[in-house]
């Protein structure tokens, strides 16, 4: 178990040692989104710029303009909802080699309540022309987003959470942009999931196959560009499509999926995630259960939507 | 033309008729496209001129030139202005200045990096343009490089709060790389800044967020040039310029008004506009 924050922190600290060119911001919060382990090995290449999320953005856009690589991180809702026009403006019209890597995305931040849980990110930063848009798995997969994003060049929004989650990916994997990874195919059903989701969607797989249902899990860990093919093969199998994402069902992974299947393979599909509506304080796994975000609900849902498909 | 030590110019008199032609320049594309922001276009054309003609070093032949000098127009509406002082730099074919704002022109409304050499960053919204000059100055900074970075800020631009933000990271980061340039014609949108959202005192605010301040008048062209080269002097702390300017300078009947912020010359008033200018 492992928070994908820590393993941000991890692989920054590795990719600094690599890369001379690697600078990191943060808006006073390096303790939480763990960019504070890069600061301490390299603190002239690191830039707190204060609470001030939209000079950070603009400050990591010169900075890429003076060739460096920047990464710019804060919480979720700090980074693309203070910031989201100098986002659109200054880094996703200029098409600038810009990493925004936030923590703390989704419900599962807990305590801290609405304020602080962003359910409304992936939305915000998939609209943008020119973003890709990235929800890792688990701390394995991270590592290996950093490595890649930071060897590809254009604006990248990458969330994180602040939550420890288990390790899923199997090992040897290897994350591609706009490349899904499919644990499974099913003949019933098959669910697209993201983040912390992913786990919650193998359980409910785990689930169902005990009840003769077979149900295949996808990690689409790369939201903006989707990958099509394995949308496409993933309805064409069980007619069925799930979305599970920590994130408001309008606009994020279940809209995504939404708006491509029905313009290149309508099947039924089902959106597990928050349903627009705020977080709310409490512990995240209670939080989980309270939106209706675990493995319980998802076969609920499936078993109730098949039954219907089937008089 | 400009430039590289040898070729830029130095000459008052010389550096006035640039900028004279510049302003023919602005009022022909304006009246031609139709549309735009002639005001602020009008007010900064002096200062810009000086930068680019004198003060800044920089090769129209290599706009990624690694040591350049680089210049923001955090106010992306008076692209006009920019797209005329590149043109007559040699960063693209002044033919095109007739395109501005067609469909398929690279000169956009306001400016876009991606479709128009010479263009550091794009523009538009305002506010957002001296958190990108004090990220360059970082990097700068970081690669060794002794090149400065300006940045053109309207007057009541200095309204949005990013401004301050990068204010201050400017000065927490002694920027001395940094110049940045207030066009402080008194005028936005809906009327007088005074009287919309006072920005004044606006040297006080400058100087308690820790930047050496220069108040000049911005249409004399010598105190334009000394000013820049004061700047360039001061240590450890970014410096900003503000200029007191006329907006629609150069054509009476646009001069201090604010109806003239966003509105191109009709081609009756741009016939009085070029007879005033001597063209
Ligand atoms: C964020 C943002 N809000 C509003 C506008 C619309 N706008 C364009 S110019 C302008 C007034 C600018 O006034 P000032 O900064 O004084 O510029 P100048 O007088 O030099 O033209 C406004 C409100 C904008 N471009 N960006
Ligand atoms: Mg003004």
């Amino acid at each position: 178990m492992k928070a994908t924050r820590d393993a941000y922190g991890e692989a920054l600290l590795e990719l600094g040692k690599r890369r001379a060119d690697v600078v990191v911001l943060d808006a006073d919060l390096s303790g939480s989104t763990k960019t504070g382990e890069f600061a301490k090995a390299f603190p002239e290449r690191f830039f707190n710029i204060g609470i001030s999320e939209q000079d950070m953005i603009g400050t990591a856009a010169g900075l890429s303009l003076s060739g460096k690589l920047p990464f710019a991180s804060t919480f979720a809702i700090f980074a693309t909802g203070r910031a989201w026009e100098q986002i659109r403006q200054t880094i996703c019209y200029s098409n600038l080699n810009v990493k925004i890597v936030a923590t703390h995305g989704g419900i599962t931040v807990g305590e801290d309540g609405a304020s602080h849980q962003s359910v409304e990110d992936i939305a915000l930063m998939r609209v943008l022309p020119n973003m890709t848009v990235v929800v890792p798995a688990d701390a394995y997969e991270t590592k290996g987003v950093v490595d890649v994003i930071s060897e590809s060049y254009g604006p990248t929004y990458v969330r994180l959470g602040r939550a420890k989650v288990k390790e899923i990916m199997p090992e040897g994997y290897r994350f591609h942009i706009g490349r899904a990874y499919t644990f499974n195919l099913g003949r019933h059903a098959n669910i697209i999931a993201c983040g912390i989701m992913v786990a919650e969607a193998l359980k409910a797989s785990e689930a169902l196959r005990n009840d003769g249902i077979d149900v295949g899990v996808i990690n689409m860990s790369t939201i903006k560009p989707l990958d099509g093919d394995v949308l496409i093969q993933a309805a064409r199998t069980s007619g069925f499509i799930v979305t599970a994402e920590e994130h408001s069902i309008i606009g994020g992974l279940g809209g995504a999926v939404s708006e491509f299947l029905s313009e290149n393979y309508p099947v039924v599909i089902k959106r597990v995630g928050v349903k627009d509506s705020f977080g709310t304080s409490g512990e995240p796994g209670a939080l989980l259960k309270l939106y209706g975000l675990t493995s319980e609900d998802m076969v609920k849902l499936i078993k109730e939507t098949i039954t219907i498909s089937n008089c | 033309m400009a430039v590289i030590e040898g070729e830029k110019v130095s000459d008052i008199k010389r550096l006035e008729d640039i900028a004279r032609g510049i302003r023919i320049d602005i009022l022909k594309m304006l009246a031609e496209a139709g549309s735009g922001h002639t005001g602020g276009s009008l007010s900064a054309t002096d200062i810009v001129t000086a930068l680019y003609f004198h003060k800044m070093r920089h090769n129209p032949k290599d706009p990624a030139w690694k040591e350049r000098d680089r210049f923001i127009l955090s106010k992306g509406h008076a692209a006009p202005l920019l797209y005329a002082v590149l043109a007559r730099s040699g960063y693209f074919d002044p033919s095109l200045l007739s395109t501005l704002r067609r469909l398929g022109s690279p000169l956009q409304g306001h400016p876009n990096s991606k479709s128009l050499p010479g263009i550091e960053v794009s523009t538009g919204s305002l506010g957002q343009g001296l958190s990108v000059a004090s990220g360059i100055c970082l990097g700068l900074r970081l690669n060794n490089i002794p090149a400065r970075v300006y940045c053109l800020l309207g007057d009541g631009e200095t309204q949005e709060g990013q401004v301050w933000e990068a204010a201050m990271t400017a000065a927490h980061y002694g920027l001395d790389n940094l110049c940045a340039i207030v066009d402080n014609n008194g005028l936005q949108i809906d009327g007088p800044v005074e009287e919309i959202m006072r920005v004044s005192p606006m040297n006080d605010k400058w100087r308690a967020f820790g930047w050496n301040v220069i108040e000049i008048d911005g249409h004399d062209m010598a105190a334009i040039l000394s000013a820049l080269d004061e700047a360039e002097k001061i240590k450890g702390r970014p410096t900003v310029i503000i200029a007191h300017t006329i907006k629609g300078k150069g054509v009476s009947f646009f001069e201090g008004r604010v109806e003239y912020h966003g509105k191109a010359p009709t081609s009756d008033e741009l016939k009085r506009a070029l007879k005033e200018l001597g063209e």
